[in-house]
């Protein structure tokens, strides 16, 4: 029974892929989140009107469309590039799209245009003077943005982060149709072989679920992290 | 020519918000031990000003000398002035502390680790030898069982005493105060003044603008009253304060007798 009709590894190696692929994308999600939502708040014209085309674009158009164009068009570039390549300088190179890479790259730029807005919110949420306090004593721009303005923003972040990174975890599964064997890819082939879908989705979506709960827990782990200072109890003010 | 005996001298200062001039030519040198204070009427300029002297404004005109060293500056594509060396703003900072009205302790970080934070990040002093300083320093302002508080455990005259260890922390040569008590309990006034008054008699050179008009004249050694970006009137407290020459100065101090 538990050998899953012999589909029991694979599934698992689905499911390692689900992980992989969503903790990649999350990373990348977050430093574009970041950068986007710091060029958003930059006194550079450019820099803020490129922020606002990306998030604007990526927002305005289908996960799904964004995937098959990331991938396919993709390939379809770097083909006339390396072709050019070819024809000016006769050296040949092969760059085939890793279906991995392109997944975690989508999923990535995807995200980050949705945290682009949650940091933007985040950042504007702390106090200036606490910013302006660590530039009087000399700090440097990347001082400043390390010790002062990071941990502050990310207890303003956190709420918005958490559920991205939930949305972000089922959209992975978006990946089987560029040919990656997640989780629910397998699954879906197994019923097709077995017909009995109860065996392989219900392991499925417990996966999910799993995973689900240990990012809570972390979360809340990372909430009570940044909460420090702000809801410690227990306060004296006798002088 | 450039003397290094004097901590900060500034000259001809002008400066103006979206076209609105706020402040229009003032000059000021403190020589060691001085402790100068700003009075005028809210709005006259002076947080503008003291925030120019550390560059938390960009000054339009005029000339910044710390310890002899002039800041230099440039001209933007955009026709804004802007420091011609970011680093050289960054090490003249470090030698000016800044005390704000409103705290800006960091939330996030107790007290003794606000007070190492300047210390171990810009001047890279190794931790535990912050450690050491932030606790005598904190010792000094009364805060010695506070240093693992966080600022939201305390009282706003114990933040702004733990503010004033944090700027003492970086051995400054200026100290500069933007209405330290102001946004204090009246209660709390006092232990805040006393520990400003020991630095003044130790001989920190310190700029402050303040209402306090018992802390200008016991404690500072000159006045300088602004109105509208300009200084009105200027001089020592005994002078300025008991005879005031012009009559802003004295409608300004009028109420207070
Ligand atoms: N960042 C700013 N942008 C625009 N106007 C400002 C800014 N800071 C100060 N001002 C204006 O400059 C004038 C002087 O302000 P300030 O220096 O704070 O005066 P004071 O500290 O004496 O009360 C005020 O009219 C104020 O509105
Ligand atoms: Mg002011």
């Amino acid at each position: 029974m538990l050998d899953l009709h012999g589909y029991g590894p694979r599934l698992l190696e689905g499911s390692l892929l689900t992980l992989e692929l969503a903790l990649l994308s999350l990373l990348l999600a977050v430093l574009l989140g970041l950068l986007s939502a710091s060029a958003k708040l930059s006194s550079s014209r450019i820099l803020r009107g490129i922020a606002h085309v990306y998030t604007l674009v990526i927002r305005g158009v289908p996960d799904l469309v964004l995937m098959l164009l990331l991938f396919y068009g993709g390939q379809i570039g770097i083909n006339m590039a390396t072709d050019w390549i070819y024809s000016e300088f006769d050296v040949d190179i092969f760059i085939n799209i890793n279906a991995f890479v392109a997944g975690v790259v989508t999923i990535g730029i995807i995200f980050g245009a949705y945290m682009s807005e949650t940091f933007r919110g985040a950042f504007l949420a702390v106090d200036e003077g606490l910013l302006e306090a660590g530039r009087a004593y000399g700090m440097r721009p990347w001082a400043v943005f390390r010790h002062i303005r990071f941990p502050l923003m990310m207890r303003h972040a956190l709420p918005g982060l958490g559920n991205n990174w939930m949305v972000l975890l089922k959209t992975t599964a978006l990946v089987s149709i560029i040919g990656l064997s997640d989780m629910v890819k397998v699954a879906a082939e197994a019923t097709k072989a077995t017909h009995e879908p109860f065996l392989f989705m219900i392991p499925v979506a417990l996966g999910y679920l799993l995973i689900a709960s240990v990012s809570e827990w972390c979360f809340m782990k990372l909430r009570q992290r940044f909460d420090i200072g702000f809801s410690s109890g227990g306060s004296s003010w006798n002088n | 020519m450039a003397d290094t005996s004097i901590p900060l001298e500034i000259n001809h200062l002008h400066k103006s918000f979206n076209g609105n001039p706020v402040l229009n030519g003032l000059s000021l040198k403190a020589q060691k031990g001085d402790v100068i204070t700003l009075i005028g009427a809210s709005g006259s300029g002076k947080s503008t000003f003291l925030r120019c002297m550390n560059l938390l404004e960009m000054p339009d005109q005029g000339e910044l000398i710390v310890h002899g060293e002039a800041i230099g500056f440039k001209v933007d594509r955009k026709g804004q002035r802007q420091p011609e060396d970011w680093k050289q703003v960054e090490r003249i900072r470090a030698r000016l502390s800044m005390v704000f009205q409103n705290f800006n302790l960091w939330p996030h970080m107790t007290l003794i680790e606000n007070v190492m934070a300047a210390p171990v990040h810009v001047l890279k002093m190794p931790k535990a030898q912050a450690r050491e300083k932030g606790m005598a320093l904190l010792k000094r302002v009364g805060l010695s069982e506070r240093a693992s508080y966080f600022p939201t455990q305390m009282s706003g005259g114990q933040q702004q005493r733990g503010a004033i260890a944090r700027a003492l922390a970086m051995d400054p040569e200026v100290m500069l105060f933007d209405e330290p008590t102001s946004a204090l309990d009246p209660e709390l006034v006092g232990d805040v003044l006393h520990v400003m008054h020991e630095l003044a008699d130790e001989g920190r050179t310190m700029i402050v603008v303040t209402h306090e008009m018992d802390f200008a004249r016991d404690v500072s050694n000159h006045v300088m009253f602004l109105h509208q970006g300009l200084i009105e009137e200027q001089g020592a407290p005994g002078d300025i304060l008991t005879s005031p020459r012009s009559e802003r100065l004295q409608q300004f101090l009028a109420p207070r007798y």
